[in-house]
C-alpha cells in the first residue's frame, strides 16, 4: 500500500522536470507492457491490411499507431509521431502485438556488438554525408 | 498491389539502428548537436518519471497517480537503406540517470560534449561512461569567446585515459559533429581490436 501523502513526495517536481501529467491514462493504469521491455529502437512493423474494425476496443492511438507502423519505424520515433511518452507507447504496442496487429523486433545482436563491417559502413557513410 | 508488394519485400528486412548518446554538462551543446547532425528536425519524445509500477504488478491506483516527465531529444542519420544512427541527447541532471540506463543500453558509444569554461559539468558523464565500459570520445566544444585551451591541458583537467580521443569541435557545425562520431566509431573499433582503416 503506497503510504505517500500530498506535499512531500517527488522532490524532482520543479521547473527542469515536465510539467505533471497523468500519462497512464490513456492506457488504463498500465505501465507495463504485456511484452514489456521493447528497446527505443525496436523496430515496429504493422502487419499489412490489418483488420482494425475487428478490435472495437482499441483507442484511436493503438490505431494511429498501426498506420505509422505500416512501413516500419522504431519506437522511439512512434511516440515523437504521436506525442506520446515512450512508456505509454510501450504499453499500446503491448496491446497491439498481443492481438497480433504489429511485430516487434528487438535490435539485433548486431546492434549490441557491430562487426567490423557494420563499423566500416557507418564510417564510409558519415564522410559522404 | 504494389504496395504489398512492397510491404511483403519489406518483411523480415528489419534495418539495424545503432544508438549513440550526446552527453555532457548543462548547455555544452548537446541539443545543438544532435540539431546540427539530423537529417530530420530534432524529434522529441518523453520518458515518464515515475516509480509507479517499480515494484509491484499491482496496478490499482496508478491510473491516479500523477507524475512528470522529462524530455529527451534524438536525432537520426540515414547511412543505407540497412543502417540508421540514432543520436540521443542526455538528460542534463544527475537525477535523471536511470534514463541514462535506458538509453546506454546497448548504445555503441557515446560523445560527452566539454564546454572549457565548465569543465566539471561533464565529469559525472565521464565517470558514468568509464564505470560501464561504454566507449567514448570527448568533443571540446569551442564556444564563441571562450578561452581556446590546449587539448592537452583539457586531458589533463579529465585525467582522462590516454587512448580516449579527444577532438575540438563546433557543435553547430555539421562537418565538425561528423568528425566527432567518425573518431567515435574508429575509437569503437580500435577497443574491439579491428581497427577501421583510416581510408
Amino acid at each position: 500500500m503506497r503510504t505517500e501523502l500530498p506535499g512531500h513526495q517527488h522532490e524532482w517536481l520543479d521547473d527542469d522536470a515536465g510539467p505533471v501529467v497523468r500519462p497512464y491514462t490513456l492506457t488504463g493504469g498500465r505501465v507495463w507492457p504485456d511484452g514489456n521491455g521493447f528497446d527505443l529502437v525496436a523496430y515496429v512493423l504493422a502487419r499489412p491490411d490489418p483488420d482494425l474494425a475487428a478490435y472495437p476496443e482499441l483507442h484511436p492511438e493503438h490505431r494511429l499507431l498501426v498506420e505509422l507502423a505500416g512501413r516500419g519505424t522504431p519506437l522511439v520515433e512512434l511516440a515523437a509521431d504521436l506525442d506520446l511518452a515512450v512508456g505509454v507507447v510501450r504499453v499500446l504496442l503491448g496491446d497491439l502485438l498481443s492481438r497480433g496487429l504489429v511485430s516487434v523486433h528487438q535490435p539485433p545482436r548486431a546492434t549490441y556488438l557491430p562487426d567490423n563491417d557494420i563499423l566500416k559502413a557507418v564510417v564510409d557513410g558519415l564522410r559522404a554525408l | 498491389m504494389d504496395s504489398v508488394r512492397y510491404d511483403a519485400e519489406r518483411r523480415g528486412h528489419v534495418p539495424i539502428a545503432l544508438k549513440i548518446l550526446i552527453a555532457g554538462g548543462f548547455g555544452a551543446g548537446k541539443t545543438t548537436l544532435v540539431s546540427a547532425l539530423s537529417e530530420v528536425r530534432p524529434l522529441q519524445t518523453e520518458e515518464i518519471l515515475t516509480g509507479a509500477g517499480v515494484e509491484t504488478d499491482d496496478l490499482s491506483g496508478v491510473e491516479t497517480k500523477s507524475t512528470t516527465t522529462v524530455a529527451m531529444d534524438f536525432g537520426r542519420i540515414t547511412i543505407n537503406d540497412d543502417l540508421q544512427l540514432y543520436l540521443f541527447g542526455t538528460p542534463g541532471q544527475d537525477r535523471f540517470w536511470f534514463l541514462w540506463d535506458e538509453l546506454a543500453f546497448g548504445a555503441l558509444g557515446a560523445v560527452v560534449l566539454a564546454d572549457t569554461r565548465r569543465l566539471a559539468d561533464c565529469f559525472p558523464s565521464i565517470d558514468y561512461f568509464e564505470q560501464r565500459g561504454i566507449p567514448f570520445v570527448v568533443g571540446v566544444n569551442c564556444f564563441d569567446g571562450s578561452r581556446r585551451f590546449s587539448l592537452d591541458s583539457v586531458r589533463r583537467a579529465l585525467d582522462l585515459d590516454p587512448e580516449v580521443p579527444m577532438v575540438l569541435c563546433d557543435a553547430r557545425d555539421r562537418q565538425s559533429g561528423k568528425t566527432v562520431l567518425i573518431s567515435l566509431v574508429e575509437h569503437v573499433a580500435r577497443q574491439r581490436g579491428e581497427p577501421v582503416s583510416a581510408i
